[in-house]
């Protein structure tokens, strides 16, 4: 069995937000529609102050939320674990975007514009009707990584197969692969450092891990 | 200090589909109590024509506010695990045998609309309780509050028009009902505030405390105090009935409003560590808004 997972490290972690810029660039996301973000958490009080630079968005649990609420199936879950979303059934009630503790589902109703000056070209060509008015959110770049897997490439090591903020990562603090592989980067990596889950008290299994201190 | 992750009000769900909570639980719980009406001989058509419409209406608004609307018997395909899901199903053949009870006004057909409705209400009780990204909806004992307020509305709104109708029985029977229901409903209220301390953002806490002196106030102890003094003074008894009625009606409403578009608060983000920098070791973690 394959589990792909996502890995962030947050003592790699700069905060440049070149994650969230490239998966805006590969999925041409509306206005205000962030995938893949960067929150800036600052923690604790004056004189013991720490950051954390903490990248979100879709967890892809084990577990969805999200996908047992869907009334319209539209939320399906692959063998792989991705989690994906069927813009062709969902009704956009909404439901899945209340029932995700991780506030990764976003809703457009309507073609948005980044400038008050009109549509950019790029918003014009790279609009996706199927998308207004349903619910979407992160990937796991799967046609890259279905494409890298129909090519003998393998997914978090080759980036043809790899989701483009890992790829496009300034200190390489994600990584991406498949976690049911003792081999694989993720494992090792899991391996290796004192890592955690957001929420996981909450039962959803998130394939997304926080690495925060070497073992 | 904590900035970034705080959780923020949801804004997925707005008054569209609060108003669907509202309408839904008053219809539902109205067809339960004509159904009992009916089984003491009282009359079933107005009431459950007024349920109808009410659970009707709700679902119609809603279904119009959907992203896409024209896909909106998709909503039927996952009854497996989709409390919504259940809901429609369980909402065409509510809708369809209330009809049929209110045109011929046959007791067994009122029975069975008031056992739909309560299954009607039961769903969407499960609908905001298996919201798990907002705290305050995914408390398990927001359920029996969902439920004996829509007891207590289906009570009011009974007693409202069976005072409309003079049927004096049946005024009588709903009165009783209606205080039991305030008591059950303000027991359930106090047992979903207390689960809830340290369970939510403090945000969704302070908006279920800005309604608790309305809920507590105007929507128990006034239409009780009503209710006793209304039994003493004949005179002036159907007047201060329905006013009991109608503050239990609205403070349900207005809980539940509440509920739905001010303590809709998400999980918002946190971490367990903060990671080491440089030199340094990691500390510890935060959960910012909680």
């Amino acid at each position: 069995m394959t589990r792909y997972v996502m890995v962030a490290d947050l003592e790699r972690c700069v905060g440049c937000q070149t994650c969230t810029a490239a998966c805006k660039h590969t999925n041409a996301t509306a206005p205000g529609v962030q995938w893949r973000r960067v929150l800036d958490m600052e923690v604790g009080e004056f004189p013991d102050v720490r950051r954390a630079f903490v990248p979100v968005g879709c967890m892809h649990c084990a577990d969805p939320p999200c996908m047992h609420v869907c009334p319209s199936t539209a939320t399906g879950q692959r063998a792989d674990g991705l989690v994906t979303i069927d813009y062709d059934l969902c009704i956009g009630c909404g439901y899945c975007a209340v029932a995700c503790p991780y506030q990764a589902r976003y809703m457009v109703e309507q073609p948005g514009q980044a400038y008050r000056e009109g549509r950019m070209r790029s918003e014009t060509q790279r609009e996706n009707p199927g998308r207004l008015g349903v619910a979407q959110k992160c990937t796991f770049c799967s046609d890259r990584i279905d494409y890298g897997e129909q090519h003998g490439l393998t997914p978090g090591v080759d980036p043809e197969a790899t989701p483009a903020c890992v790829n496009a990562c300034i200190a390489s603090a994600l990584q991406f692969g498949d976690i049911e592989d003792p081999d694989s980067n993720v494992s090792q990596l899991l391996a290796a450092h004192k890592h955690f889950r957001m929420h996981e008290e909450l039962g959803t299994d998130p394939g997304f891990y926080y690495l925060w201190e070497d073992r | 200090m904590n900035v970034g992750g705080k959780p923020w009000l949801q804004t997925h769900w707005d008054w569209h589909v609060a108003v669907n909570f509202l309408t839904g639980g008053s219809g539902s719980g109205l067809l339960l109590v004509a159904a009992l009406g009916a089984l003491a001989g009282q009359p079933l058509a107005a009431p459950t024509w007024l349920g109808l419409l009410l659970i009707g209406g709700g679902l119609a608004q809603v279904m119009l506010h959907l992203g896409r609307p024209l896909r909106g018997l998709n909503a039927l395909f996952n009854p497996r695990t989709s409390w919504m899901s259940r809901e429609a199903f369980v909402a065409g053949p509510l809708l369809l045998v209330a009809l049929l009870a209110a045109l011929l006004e046959w007791t067994l057909l009122g029975l069975l609309a008031g056992l739909l409705a309560v299954a009607f209400l039961y769903c969407q009780a499960r609908i905001l309780k298996e919201a798990r990204g907002i705290p305050a909806w995914r408390e398990p004992r927001l359920l029996p509050l969902i439920l004996a307020t829509g007891l207590v509305e289906g009570a009011a709104l009974y007693l409202l028009v069976a005072l409309l109708g003079g049927w004096h029985e049946a005024t009588l029977g709903a009165s009783v009902l209606l205080l039991v229901a305030l008591v059950t409903r303000i027991l359930a209220w106090r047992g979903y505030r207390k689960a809830l301390q340290g369970n939510a953002p403090n945000e969704a806490l302070r908006a279920l405390e800005r309604a608790e002196a309305p809920f507590a106030g105007a929507g128990h102890v006034a239409p009780v105090l009503l209710l006793v003094v209304a039994a003493g003074v004949p005179s002036a008894q159907a007047p201060l009935t329905a006013l009991a009625g109608l503050m239990a009606l609205l403070a349900g409403w207005g809980v539940k409003f509440a509920i739905v578009t001010r303590a809709g608060y998400n999980q918002g983000f946190a971490i367990m560590h903060t990671p080491a920098r440089g030199a340094g070791t990691g500390g510890l973690g935060s959960k910012p808004g909680w």
